[in-house]
């Protein structure tokens, strides 16, 4: 069966709703997180040490946080390859383009292969910028998230990789979230208006609740 | 009306193909598309030159033989096909661009004329039923549900033209095969086929050199039978069912 889904056109697309799902169920949890820095350095700070000791003592410290994290480096892998697969398969099919152009699709849809490279990209910075601060702005400090979250929304750029991101996110999971929908066939016509609505509140909330931290940091209410 | 058209000429599969201009005049606003390019191949035989090769059959939009991608429409400006698509949908004057169906699925054998074989082979892989032949059997043996009916009707209305391959940004027969598949796997007569053939004609699909689904939608909306996009949906629902039957086995 997993050769079936694997060798399968279909089935790549079955994948790739499957691991977004996970990653947006992620995502979900990890913007209301994020929003906990409003309330200040010892809430954050309280909550970011939590993560690491969720389901003790059955689990031992960090055991869940490695958990989620392999889980959702499956699923970014697993999503990679099959955008990668499918889409050299889709340019091959469609070699000669036509003389007379004309605009094409919305830009949600038509965004979703450089949105998704300029996600890829983005994720690795943001490990390499507070996870393990390789390539943080400030003095990168372990367990103190909320100074690393400030120090890295005073640079320029810092705001500037974030916001692009964050609004290539909101596209991508606007086409993103209905399309999953549709390759898993529970898309129907009677259920089309609610599954967009769904997928555009989402990328709206999403997208803002991730933008609100840095915008916080500039306008000097997270400092 | 008088009318410039840039078309595609292209000698045969293997030679370099390009875009050429011709003038037509005195052409009626009655005229179909292809009486006004049989007007225009009266002129090229009357001046000696090779006429323009387009396929169709039988005019009346019911066929899918016609196929002509109209200033990047497939099938033109209106939802329809291309040989009851009117003149009096364009202006007097106006330069209307003509290419074929393009995907490397359907190959170019000569200027508008494409091969849409790989169709016919995603039939073969399961787009029949298994029944004996013979006199039509009694209509009321075999009882329908009306909804399943309709369903059912929806998609047999599909002409296998290939406007949703023509139309799609990664030449994807999606829309076509499951229009087949939906309309076979809803109906008892299609049942005992039910798995292999969503199975068989997705894998002869993704053989032919199709590109897959990113639903943009381009496909339903270039499809002059109104097949609906969430037709795709529906089989991606069928394929998975017989996915996870065939793992059970």
């Amino acid at each position: 069966m997993a050769r079936t889904l694997w060798d399968s056109s279909v089935g790549k697309k079955t994948v790739m709703a499957v691991s977004g799902m996970i990653m947006l169920l992620y995502l979900v949890a990890h913007v209301i997180g994020n929003l906990k820095i409003f309330f200040g350095a010892g809430e954050f700070n309280h909550y970011a040490h939590w993560l690491r000791t969720v389901g003790e003592p059955f689990m031992h410290y960090e055991w869940t946080l490695w958990l989620v994290r392999i889980v959702l480096v499956v699923a970014v892998v697993a999503h990679a390859t099959s955008a990668y697969q499918l889409s050299r398969r889709d340019i091959r099919a469609r070699p000669s383009k036509y003389v007379h152009k004309k605009p094409r699709a919305s830009y949600a849809t038509r965004t979703m292969r450089w949105g998704g490279i300029i996600l890829g990209l983005f994720i690795v910075w943001h490990i390499l910028d507070l996870t393990t601060g390789t390539v943080h702005s400030g003095g990168f400090q372990e367990g103190h998230p909320y100074q690393n979250v400030v120090d890295t929304f005073s640079t320029w750029y810092g705001n500037v990789i974030y916001i692009v991101a964050m609004l290539a996110l909101g596209l991508h999971i606007r086409h993103g979230f209905w399309s999953a929908a549709q390759t898993l066939g529970v898309g129907s016509r009677t259920r089309d208006r609610a599954l967009k609505t769904v997928a555009d509140i989402l990328a709206l909330l999403l997208t803002a609740g991730f933008v609100a931290v840095p915008v916080g940091v500039m306008t000097g209410v997270v400092s | 009306m008088k009318l410039t058209l840039r078309v595609w000429r292209q000698k045969n599969a293997g030679a370099e193909g390009a875009m050429s201009t011709y003038e037509v005049d005195d052409i009626s606003p009655d005229m179909s598309f292809l009486e006004m390019l049989d007007v225009l191949n009266e002129q090229l035989i009357l001046s000696g030159e090779e006429p323009v090769a387009f396929d169709h059959d039988c005019r009346e939009g019911i066929c899918g033989a016609c196929s002509l991608v109209i200033n990047g429409d497939a099938h033109g400006p209106e939802r329809t096909t291309t040989c009851q698509l009117h003149m009096r949908s364009f202006r007097d004057g106006d330069t209307i661009d003509i290419e074929p169906w393009r995907a490397s699925a359907f190959p170019v054998i000569k200027d508008l004329v494409v091969d849409r074989s790989a169709f016919d082979r995603i039939i073969q892989a399961g787009g029949y039923i298994t029944a004996p032949t013979g006199a039509a059997p009694e209509a009321h043996a075999t009882p329908v549900p009306k909804a399943d009916a309709d369903f059912a009707f929806e998609h047999a209305e599909c002409i296998g033209c290939g406007a949703c391959v023509a139309a799609c940004p990664n030449g994807a027969a999606m829309l076509f095969t499951s229009a087949k598949v939906n309309h076979l796997n809803v109906l008892p007569q299609g049942a005992p086929e039910r798995e292999t053939r969503v199975l068989d004609m997705v894998t002869q699909m993704d053989a032919e050199g199709f590109g897959g689904c990113t639903l943009t939608g381009e496909c339903a909306t270039a499809c002059p039978k109104g097949i609906p996009l969430v037709s795709i949906t529906s089989m991606n629902k069928e394929w998975l069912r017989a996915t996870r039957k065939a793992g059970k086995r």
